[in-house]
This record gives structure tokens, C-alpha cells and sequence, in this order.
């Protein structure tokens, strides 16, 4: 079985060297290739889920070793694969999802003249993002990390030719490689510390080092995680990244790729569950996230942003409960994966608006679409209930718990502090998500003659679009609509197959331990209050969404809200101080390159130049001049050496 | 005779060569008190062949005008070839050797 | 005796270069085919090479000996270990592709103010400079390395000088005296460099009564030759010193962005991946085995020139306006981690070092090579003429970016291997060099992914609006670039296989041991 797990990456690695370097002739079928692998990686996963079901909890880990990467002495680098539960988690998420959302490409991407290289660039995300999950020690989840990296720089940048979205494209990659550089020096901690970096020897011997330096490699696996999920301080990234097509946004900005950190902080749980200081901070960075996110999502007008905001305060959510420890870890996970169900399904529903709407993103320039859009309304509306945390959704089993956990941080005041703020994230999260709803589906129709694409860069190119013309929402073709309805079930199902019984804790439990939380209130006291803000959240919106007409150029604003449109002020901050200072910088150092350190070299030059201008003024060429010389010459020399006979 | 005496016409000879070549323009007249010095050398010589009894002086004298006669070859040529381009005999117009 | 085969691959180039330039004038095109079989030739030998040496066997393999001149005790002395095996491989690998880029750099112009350009005299010359470099890097005698080392300045004097770049600013006095000047500025600064090695050179003898590298190695290590501390601190830096010029370590860096920026770009793949690696490679055979007390005693100070090499070459990369400089400052960036992998003087830093003289010739010649493609089509070397071409050139876009990402080491690809053991090896010796260096991949993704994005994103730039795609000549130059790259990063396993014994060596001769983890140290 276990020789199976090479499989997992190598069919989408497949799909995306033959796409990629086949040329035109595959324009015709590319799109069907790279769903069916990744479809038969979903089919293998599948496989060796149900093998590994037949085991017993402990021996279900499976390992394959492919060859020896790295040999230097003292320094063992090995391809090699770990699947266990975590992991095989990770890749039923990723390849399900993975699938659904190639399906819902194909409608959606139809119009476009790159289609099959988009259909390349989804499976070698697949192909990385496996990859990342499946590794067995961390260079090798390095490679994967920058893999999905790589993968996101190409999709959000694949509408190449607006420069909003390669700006974007490099935004995210520039960012995530500051996270990158944590991990790569958490690696060379490890290998310092313990002389390798693969997971069984690191996360074994945890006891045999110091706490500090656990600390030292937990906050810079901390920094990691803060670039590939999106978290304070380098979160900057994800809303932009929104420039890429809607499928792309779906997977691997709200499902898959920004929940790596979440993995990366759960699968070294040893290092974290010894260095109790990282751990703070990774509740910490999850508190913070959760709020600002959410507090972004209110006040975007773009359907996608208000959702990428989302993603990163539920992803904050993720965190919090990673740096719980074990009582956390498994609910992290769960709500990856509820989060990756909901999500996606947000996301998808958000295309589908999109493609009917002459890819309008403004929603201010929506409402009424119910009736036009139905399933395309009861699917998103099964989500929006999950991600609020609707009792017996999804979303209501995962986020409940990971409240609960919170609130049971220590006995002390940590724990109503953080225990505080993800209730509170959960009233917010309640008020943007019936915003979206109400903005979208509810209310007068608030519809907008098509923009000139020539004048306007933000509209999305690749579906023709007749200028000034009025939209005609309709409800999108099957391919798009089918994954739809699938992520809805899920969305509707899974937290409740998860939970009860604890089912995905004790799955997990071999792998991340597990816990019971003791929270510093009861149980049922929390789920009371969470209940509360939810509706506050909900009914505040309606009275101020649903409730009276909705304008369709943006009011000025409060402050704070002016403040939430500009991400709080944090790419202003980002623009002033790195690219700025980094323009002066760069451009001071051009001049001293010039002048300084080249000027030492010239003027060396010149002044031996100016010494032999000097001297060749003795060359007059004058023949009585150059006797001269030489009578002279002659002359000294005769005298010099009467002069040294007589001494 | 005190051999002396004829070291003393040498100097002087070779003096008035030197001060020729240094003060004259005409490249003749140069050319001349060159060969002037040459033969206050060979004066000299043949006068220490004398002074000191052996006759190496008076061998490195025949070298002497075999250089001198090579030289008038050499030297008059160019001489009436720069003359013939430029009508000039002057050391003084052909100064284009130099950097 | 054997057959010399080290000898065979030095001079087949050699005479190829002499075939090249005997081929009549009007046979333009038979040159450059004599000139790339001449090559493709010298591939195969190099081939064998690598193939007849034995990873495990002597330090010194295929070993030639001959008197030259006797009274000085000069040899004729040839020997590979690991680290002169691959980088013969890697130069003979390399010049094919350099003919076959640079095809058409030499062909006649009919403008009215260019001279007439001596196509064959282009091939040769870059012939000639293969055959020197080849047999720099498996002289072992010390004068026959500083001949080649002095020699090798003369050819890439007249390829920089008299081909340039035909893409500039400017009208073509200014281009051809910006020409005269960067080729000067060449020659000059490493005629300074090779003079001081000169007297070092001489020191030497003086001190060790030889020029073999293997008796002075052998009579250091029998305690026979006794060098005062302050004697061999002086020949370290007069070596060093050249070397360092060569590599180019800041601040002897600035010849360089002016040699690859006025060349063409066949010929700065020539100086930055062959040519220069000589005076990195020269570090660790020379610097590091003649005088490894005084290589000890300078590791502070040039860990710090490494450090400023890799983070301020960036920096200026970042701020270029010209494709080929950015490329020549990314190189200073990126010969900073090959010197700090050599003087971290851990296994993994040597290891990685000397991958990374592979690697690095690998993507700079795939980054350059499609740059110059690039550069040829539009005519201007300056990024702000380009803009979309990924619309119109996809599969040139394509290749520029993977040359990119191979420049930024992204995992997957082969730098990405090198670096991370620089970066590994540098980190357990020097913990702060270690982060410091790290920030230079950051950087690197900066300078590279805005180049990208300024030259092939965005809207379509009138000027490129017909720019023809990758031709199957230039595809044949880049695809088994990319494809090295690929499977290098995937399977290094040959290269260190052969490269660890070598570094193993030189670990003993420096009389250092890896830095033990910390968990088995408290054991």
C-alpha cells in the first residue's frame, strides 16, 4: 500500500508537465486531462483511506522512502513520504476539493484562450500542496511550501496582462518568502539542534533540548505559518491575491494552500506542546487575526474580498486553536476541513454570481439575485448558515469547539481573554456574512450597465463583454453548479458526522493527542453566548443592510470603517515604510556603487593618467631637446661618480 | 709632445660638437658636429692608446669610423628625404614623434 | 603511460580555435560548426572524464607530470579531485550552448559605423578561453595555474571589447566606447589582481622551494616546510586577493556589471559561469590547501565581505534599469554564498559551495541566455522598453521565468540544493551569518519577480506587439538547461557523490571538523 502514496503527487506532476509543455495541440482536452488526474489522485487517497481504516489506530502511519536526496556528510535529506492521519486528512481535503473545484473550471473557464495552461497550473498546485502534506521531514515540506507558493504566484498572476493582478501575483510570493525565510531558519535550528530536520527524530527527542531554543524554532515556524495563512503581521498579501480567477481563490486562497501554516503548527505540536511561550504567541497572532480579519470583511464592497477577509479571520480561528495544544489541535483540523466544505462553497457561489453578472465584484451593484440564481442562492446560503455557525451546520460544531477551548487557554485571565475575542470574532463573523447575504441575493436590484474593459482595469478579462450592456443574471451551466451543491452538503454534514462522538478527535488523536477542554465556564453557558452574539451579529446587519436601501456608490464612512476598507491602514504602513524606504534605499546604494566604491577604482585610474599626462610632456619631439637630456644625464652620471671616487 | 696636450683638443673639439648639436637647426650642420664629437673620441682614444702602450684604443677607432661612415649613410638619406617632403632642413620641423 | 586525457580535453578546444580561425572568411557559417563540434567534442572527453574518476580512489586523479623548466622547478603538472572533475564538466557543458546562443552575435552588420565582424575569430576566441579555463581548473602545479590564469584575460579581453552587445542606448560611438571602457576596466582590474598573485607566487617559491601543489602539501604536512605565521598570512592575501577580483567579492565587484552589461550575452555567460568560478575554485583548492592557518585567520573578515556581497548585490539588483546589469549584480549576490559556503568551512558549506559553482552556472547561463534572446528581439537592454511580452512570446516568457526561479532558488529546481547547504553549513558555524544570509532570498525573489514583472506582464507594449517567439535554436539552448535544472534539483545525488571525497579532503587540510548537534554535543 504504502508505494502507493508516490502516486498521490506524481498523476497531478503528471497533469502539470504535459499540460504545460504540450503546447496547442492539447487545448482541446487539457481541461478533461487535468481534472481526470486529479481525479485518480483523489481515487488513490481514497484507496489508501480505506486501507488504512481497516488498521489499527496506531499502525495506520504508513511511510515510503523514494531515494536519498541530499547525501552530504552530516546532512541527510530524503525524499520521502509520512502519510498518517493528519496527513490523510489533509489529502482527501485537497484532492476532493481539489476535484470539485477543477469540474467547476471547466464551465467557468471556458471563454478563456489559456484554459489548458490554467488547468497546468491547477495540478501542479495539487501536485505541491500533496506534496506539503505528505513529506516526512521538513525540507522536504519546504519544497512542497514553495511549490503551493509558486503555484499561487502563476494563478494569481494568470490574467498576466493586468498589472493590478501581477502586482499581486508578486505581493504574495514576496510575502510568503519572508515566512519562507522563517522556516527555512526553523530548519537550520533543527538540523543544529537535533543534526536532522525529519519529523519521527525531531519531534521524538523535544525533551532532549532546551525549552528556548524549542521557543527559537516554534516562533519561526510561527513566522512561517503567518506568510502561507495570511496571518498578522504579513496577512497583506491574501486580499490582493483575490485578482485571480474566482476557482483559484476558491481552492487555494480560502480551502486548501493559506491552511498550510495550520498544518505546519499542528504537525510539529511536539515542539510547540514544550515551548508554552511560542504557543502564546501563536494564540496570540490567531486572536489578532481573527478580529482583524473579520473587521476587514465588514467593510469590503468587493464579494471576494469581504470573503478573502473571512478566510483570514477563520484561519485566525485555525491558529488560536493550534496554539492551544493538544486540546486544540484536533479542532484546528476540523475546522480546516468544515472551513474547507463552507468555504470553497462561498467561494464557488461567489464565481457564479460573477459569471452572471459581467463579472461585476461590487455588491453593492447586486441584490435581488435569488430569484435569477437559485442554486446557486440555496448553496451559498447553506455556507453563509455554516460559516455563522448555524446550530447543526457545520460550522457550529467546529467553531463552537475551538470558543470552548479558548475560553479554557488557563483558569486565569487568558482564558476569558482569548476565550473573549473568538466570541466575539463569531458576532462579527455573523454581521459581515449577513451583510454579503443580504447585499447579494436580498433587496432592490442594484444592477449596473457592463464597464468599458479598456478603461476599466478592475473588470476580469477572458468572458466577452459587450460595453453598456445591462447584465443578465442567470444561473450558471452544471459543471459549475454540481460541485456547488456537493460542497453544500458537506457543508450542511460533515461537522456533525465529525463531532459527534468525537469521531475526528480520536481519528486524530495518534497522531495530534487529544484532550478534553476545560473551559473557565460551563459548556452549555458558551454555546448560550455564542448563540447571543450570532443573532446580535445577524440582526445588526439586517437593520442596517435589510432593512433600508442599500446605496450603491460606498457612504464615506466611520472611521474605523474607512480605516477596514484600506485593509486598517496596514498596506499604507507596508507602502510607506518597505517600498518607499526600500526605493530610497536601493537607489542610494546605486549611487554609492557608482561613485563610491566605483569611484575608488576610477580615480585610481585616472590619477595614474593624469601622472603620465604629466610625463609625456617630456616627449616633445625635439631632437636638440632630447640631447639636452642626454647631455645632462650623461653630465650627472660623470659627476655622480667623480663624486663617489672622492668620498 | 705631452700626450696631455692632445686630450685637451679632444675636450675642445668634442665641446664645440656637443654646443653644435645642441645650438644649430640646420640637421647638415648637426649632422656635422656629430661627427665632429665622433672624432674627438677617436682623438682621445688614440691618444690613451698611446699613453697607456697597448693598441686597443686604436681598434675601438677604426670601429669608431666604421659607425661614423654607416651612419653618414643612414643619417644623410633620411636628411635629403626630409628635405625633399618638407623643404626644410630645420631639427625643428620634424618634431613629430612624440605621445 | 597512459593517454593523457586531461591534456586531450585542454587542447582539443585549443585546436579547435585554431581550425575555427583558419576557416575562410566567406565560410562564415562552417565556423560555427567547427566551432560547436569542436565543443560538443570536448563534451564527450569531459564525459570521460568524469566517468574514468573514481569517487572514492586518490585525492588527485588522472594525474599528468612533465619538466617544463627545469631551472625553476616550473612543471607541467595535471591532476582532478572531485571539486576540478565537475567543474571541467560543467565548463565543457556550457560552451556548446554558448555557441549556439551567440550564433548569430558575430555575423557581419551592414551599418555604416560598425566594423566588419571576424565571425570566426568570435568562435575561436571562446574556444580559446574553454581551453584555458579547463586546464586552470586541473593544473596542480601553482605557476602553470597563474600562466593560464593571466592567459585566459586575453581572449575574453577581445570578446568583450570587440563583440558587443549590438542592443544599447546611445548612438554606436557611445556604445563602442562604453565597449572599450568596460573591456579595459576588465582587463585592468584583474591584471591588478594577477600581479600581486604574481609576487605571491614568487614568495612562495622562495619559501617552499617549489611550485607543485601536491610536494608543498606534502612537506607542510611532514612539518618539513615551516612557514612563519606572518610569511604565510601575506601569500594568502596576495592569492586571495586575485581571487577574490576574480569571483568578484565586494568591493572588487564593479567591473563586472560593466563587463556583462556591454558583452554580449552568450559572452557574459561565459564570464559569470565559466570564468569566473576559476577564482572560486582557486579559493578552495589554492587558498584554502596552501595556507589553511592563514585562511583560519582572514575567515571572520571575509564571512563579513560574503555577507555584504550577498545582501548589498541584491540590493543594487533591485535598483538596475538594465536587464544584463541586474543580472551581473544578482551574481555578485549569489558569488557571496558560493564564498561563504568555502570559508564556513563545514562539510555542508563546501559541499554546497561547489554545488552551487554548478548550479549557478546552470541558471545564470539559462536566465542570460534567454535575456540575450530577449534583449536581440526588441533591441534595447533596458526593462523599461518591455512590458507583456508573456502574450505575445509565451514560451520565451516561459523559459525567462524558470531561468528566474531558478536565480531565486525556488525548492524543486537545483540552486535551491546548493544554497540551502550554504545556508545549513554557514548557519552551524555562524548562527548570524547564517539569518543573515537568509535574508538574501528574499531579495532574490524581489529583483527577480520584478523583472518578470516588468518586462513580460501587463498590457502589451507596441514595440514587442510582434515579437517572434523562442526559434528551435534557442529552444535547444534552454530546454536541456532547464531540464539539468529540474533534475539536478530532484537528483543531486551524482554530483555530491563525487564531490564529498574532495571536500573531505579539504575539511583535513584546514583541520576542521563539523560542529556537532547540540543534542548529541550534551551527550
Amino acid at each position: 500500500m504504502e508505494n502507493l502514496i508516490a502516486l498521490l503527487v506524481a498523476a497531478p506532476l503528471l497533469g502539470a508537465a504535459v499540460l504545460l509543455c504540450g503546447g496547442r495541440r492539447l487545448d482541446r482536452i487539457g481541461h478533461w486531462l487535468g481534472t481526470l488526474l486529479a481525479a485518480a489522485s483523489f481515487v488513490v487517497g481514497a484507496v489508501l483511506f480505506v486501507d488504512m481504516l481497516g488498521k489499527g489506530a496506531e499502525e495506520r502511519a504508513l511511510h515510503q522512502k523514494l531515494f536519498s536526496w541530499i547525501p552530504v556528510e552530516g546532512f541527510q535529506a530524503d525524499i520521502a513520504f509520512q502519510l498518517d492521519q493528519l496527513s490523510m486528512t489533509f489529502v482527501l481535503l485537497i484532492t476532493g476539493v481539489g476535484t470539485l473545484i477543477h469540474i467547476y473550471s471547466i464551465g467557468y473557464m471556458e471563454h478563456d484562450e489559456r484554459r489548458r495552461r490554467f488547468f497546468g497550473y491547477l495540478n501542479l498546485f495539487l501536485a505541491a500542496m500533496l506534496l506539503l502534506v505528505i513529506a516526512d521531514n521538513y525540507l522536504l515540506l519546504y519544497v512542497g511550501w514553495e511549490g503551493v507558493g509558486l503555484a499561487s504566484y502563476l494563478l494569481i498572476g494568470f490574467w498576466q496582462h493586468k498589472p493590478s493582478a501581477a502586482t499581486a501575483a508578486k505581493k504574495a510570493f514576496l510575502v510568503n518568502r519572508v515566512g519562507d525565510m522563517g522556516l527555512s531558519i526553523a530548519i537550520m535550528l533543527m538540523f543544529t539542534t537535533f543534526g536532522t530536520f525529519a519529523f519521527g527524530p525531531v519531534l521524538g527527542a523535544t525533551g532532549e533540548t532546551s525549552e528556548g531554543m524549542l521557543t527559537a524554532i516554534g516562533l519561526m515556524l510561527l513566522l512561517a505559518a503567518c506568510g502561507k495563512s495570511a496571518q498578522v503581521p504579513l496577512q497583506s498579501w491574501l486580499g490582493d491575491a483575490m485578482e485571480g480567477p474566482t476557482p483559484v481563490s476558491a481552492l487555494i486562497h480560502a480551502a486548501t494552500m493559506v491552511t498550510a501554516g495550520v498544518y505546519l503548527i499542528v504537525r510539529s505540536g511536539a515542539i510547540f506542546n514544550a515551548a508554552p511561550d511560542a504557543q502564546l504567541a501563536v494564540v496570540i497572532v490567531g486572536a489578532v487575526t481573527l478580529l482583524f480579519g473579520a473587521i476587514v470583511g465588514c467593510a469590503k464592497d468587493d464579494i471576494k474580498k469581504a470573503l478573502a477577509g473571512s478566510t483570514m479571520s477563520q484561519i485566525g480561528y485555525m491558529v488560536l486553536a493550534a496554539g492551544l495544544g493538544p486540546i486544540g489541535y484536533a479542532f484546528a483540523i476540523m475546522h480546516l476541513v468544515t472551513h474547507g466544505f463552507f468555504k470553497a462553497g462561498l467561494f464557488l457561489g461567489a464565481g457564479s454570481v460573477m459569471h452572471g453578472m459581467n463579472d461585476e465584484v461590487d455588491m453593492r451593484k447586486y441584490g435581488g439575485l435569488r430569484r435569477y440564481m437559485p442554486i446557486t442562492f440555496v448553496t451559498f446560503g447553506l455556507g453563509y448558515l455554516a460559516i455563522i455557525g448555524f446550530p447543526g451546520l457545520s460550522g457550529f460544531w467546529s467553531k463552537d469547539k475551538i470558543i470552548e477551548a479558548a475560553f479554557a487557554y488557563d483558569d486565569g485571565i487568558r482564558g476569558w481573554i482569548f476565550g473573549g475575542v473568538a466570541l466575539l470574532g463569531a458576532g462579527i463573523t455573523a454581521f459581515y456574512m449577513t451583510r454579503v447575504m443580504i447585499m447579494t441575493f436580498f433587496g432592490e436590484k442594484r444592477w449596473q450597465p457592463a464597464p468599458d474593459p479598456d478603461k476599466d482595469a478592475s473588470v476580469e478579462p477572458g468572458i466577452e463583454v459587450t460595453p453598456g450592456e445591462m447584465p443578465h443574471p442567470h444561473e450558471s451551466p452544471r459543471s459549475m453548479t454540481i460541485p456547488m451543491i456537493v460542497l453544500a452538503f458537506g457543508s450542511v454534514f460533515a461537522g456533525a458526522f465529525f463531532s459527534i462522538g468525537d469521531r475526528f478527535a480520536n481519528w486524530l488523536a495518534p497522531v495530534t493527542q487529544f484532550e478534553h477542554p476545560h473551559p473557565v465556564i460551563s459548556v452549555p453557558a458558551i454555546t448560550t453566548a455564542t448563540m447571543v452574539v450570532l443573532l446580535a451579529g445577524a440582526l445588526i446587519a439586517y437593520l442596517m443592510y435589510g432593512h433600508r436601501p442599500v446605496p450603491v456608490t460606498a457612504p464615506r464612512g466611520s472611521l474605523l470603517t474607512r480605516a477596514a476598507r484600506r485593509d486598517l491602514l496596514q498596506d499604507d504602513f507596508n507602502h510607506v515604510v518597505l517600498v518607499r524606504g526600500g526605493e530610497h534605499l536601493t537607489r542610494s546604494l546605486v549611487y554609492v556603487d557608482h561613485s563610491l566604491v566605483d569611484g575608488v577604482v576610477n580615480g585610481t585610474a585616472a590619477s595614474f593618467g593624469g601622472l603620465s599626462g604629466r610625463l609625456r610632456k617630456l616627449q616633445n619631439g625635439y631632437a636638440r631637446s632630447y640631447a639636452v637630456s642626454m647631455f645632462g644625464g650623461t653630465a650627472i652620471l660623470i659627476a655622480a661618480t667623480l663624486l663617489m671616487r672622492a668620498v | 709632445m705631452n700626450p696631455v696636450n692632445y686630450l685637451y683638443l679632444a675636450a675642445l673639439l668634442f665641446t664645440i660638437g656637443a654646443a653644435g648639436v645642441l645650438i644649430r637647426r640646420n640637421a647638415i650642420v648637426v649632422f656635422m658636429c656629430v661627427e665632429l664629437m665622433l672624432n674627438a673620441c677617436n682623438l682621445a682614444f688614440v691618444a690613451f692608446s698611446r699613453m697607456h702602450g697597448n693598441l686597443d684604443g686604436q681598434i675601438i677607432a677604426f670601429f669608431t669610423m666604421v659607425v661614423a661612415a654607416a651612419e653618414v649613410v643612414v643619417g644623410l638619406a633620411i636628411i635629403v628625404s626630409l628635405f625633399r617632403s618638407r623643404h626644410s632642413a630645420s631639427v625643428d620641423d620634424a618634431s613629430l614623434m612624440k605621445l | 603511460m597512459s593517454f593523457p586525457i586531461l591534456t586531450a580535453t585542454a587542447v582539443l578546444p585549443a585546436v579547435g580555435a585554431i581550425v575555427t580561425a583558419a576557416v575562410p572568411a566567406a565560410r562564415r557559417t562552417a565556423a560555427k560548426w567547427v566551432a560547436l563540434l569542436f565543443s560538443l567534442a570536448t563534451l564527450v572527453m569531459a564525459a570521460i572524464v568524469l566517468v574514468r574518476f573514481e569517487p572514492g580512489g586518490d585525492r588527485y586523479q588522472l594525474t599528468e607530470s612533465h619538466a617544463w623548466i627545469a631551472d625553476f622547478g616550473v612543471r607541467y603538472e595535471l591532476g582532478v579531485d572531485g571539486i576540478g572533475v565537475v567543474m571541467v564538466a560543467l565548463t565543457a557543458l556550457l560552451i556548446p550552448f554558448v555557441i549556439l546562443a551567440g550564433w548569430h552575435d558575430a555575423d557581419p552588420v551592414e551599418t555604416k559605423s560598425s566594423r566588419w565582424r571576424p565571425t570566426q575569430g568570435f568562435f575561436a576566441l571562446i574556444l580559446m578561453v574553454e581551453a584555458m579555463v579547463v586546464l586552470s581548473f586541473e593544473a596542480t602545479d601553482v605557476f602553470l595555474f597563474y600562466i593560464l590564469f593571466e592567459a585566459m584575460l586575453i581572449p575574453m579581453y577581445f570578446l568583450i571589447g570587440g563583440f558587443g552587445d549590438r542592443a544599447h542606448s546611445g548612438t554606436d560611438e557611445n556604445a563602442a566606447a562604453q565597449r572599450s571602457y568596460a573591456a579595459v576596466k576588465f582587463l585592468l582590474y584583474n591584471l591588478a589582481g594577477g600581479l600581486i598573485m604574481l609576487a605571491a607566487v614568487i614568495g612562495l617559491y622562495v619559501v617552499a622551494g617549489s611550485f607543485s601543489l601536491s610536494e608543498i602539501a606534502e612537506a607542510r604536512a611532514s612539518g618539513s616546510l615551516d612557514m612563519a605565521t606572518t610569511t604565510e598570512r601575506l601569500l594568502f592575501l596576495g592569492f586571495f586577493f586575485a581571487f577574490a577580483i576574480k569571483a568578484p567579492l565586494w568591493p572588487l565587484h564593479t567591473w563586472l556589471p560593466n563587463a556583462m552589461g556591454e558583452a554580449t550575452a552568450p559572452v557574459a555567460v561565459l564570464i559569470t559561469a565559466v570564468v569566473d568560478k576559476v577564482g572560486t575554485f582557486a579559493m578552495l583548492r589554492f587558498c584554502l590547501q596552501l595556507f589553511p592557518e592563514a585562511s583560519k585567520w582572514a575567515t571572520p573578515v571575509i564571512i563579513v565581505l560574503a555577507l555584504v556581497s550577498i545582501v548589498y548585490g541584491a540590493l543594487l539588483a533591485v535598483g538596475q534599469r538594465d536587464i544584463k546589469r541586474l543580472i551581473a549584480y544578482a551574481s555578485v549576490s549569489h558569488f557571496g554564498f558560493i564564498v561563504l559556503g568555502i570559508f564556513a568551512m563545514t562539510s555542508q558549506g563546501q559541499s554546497g559551495a561547489t554545488l552551487y559553482m554548478v548550479n549557478h552556472g546552470l541558471s545564470t547561463a539559462a536566465l542570460m541566455l534567454v535575456a540575450g534572446f530577449l534583449i536581440s528581439r526588441r533591441g534595447s537592454r533596458l526593462i523599461a522598453d518591455y512590458g507583456g511580452v508573456q502574450k505575445v512570446a509565451p514560451v520565451l516568457a516561459g523559459t525567462f521565468l524558470i531561468g528566474g526561479l531558478a536565480t531565486l532558488s525556488l525548492p524543486g529546481l537545483a540552486p535551491f540544493v546548493s544554497e540551502f547547504l550554504v545556508l545549513v553549513g554557514t548557519f552551524a558555524a555562524y548562527p548570524v551569518a547564517g539569518i543573515i544570509a537568509t535574508f538574501g532570498i528574499v531579495l532574490a525573489a524581489l529583483y527577480t519577480l520584478v523583472l518578470y514583472q516588468r518586462t513580460m506582464t501587463g498590457p502589451v507594449k507596441t514595440e514587442v506587439r510582434t515579437m517572434p517567439d523562442l526559434k528551435v535554436r534557442e529552444l535547444a539552448v534552454v530546454a536541456p538547461l532547464i531540464a539539468l535544472l529540474l533534475f539536478l534539483g530532484v537528483f543531486p545525488k551524482p554530483l555530491t557523490e563525487i564531490i564529498n571525497p574532495a571536500v573531505e579532503h579539504t575539511m583535513s587540510d584546514v583541520q576542521k571538523q563539523d560542529p556537532r548537534p547540540d543534542v548529541e554535543a550534551a551527550k
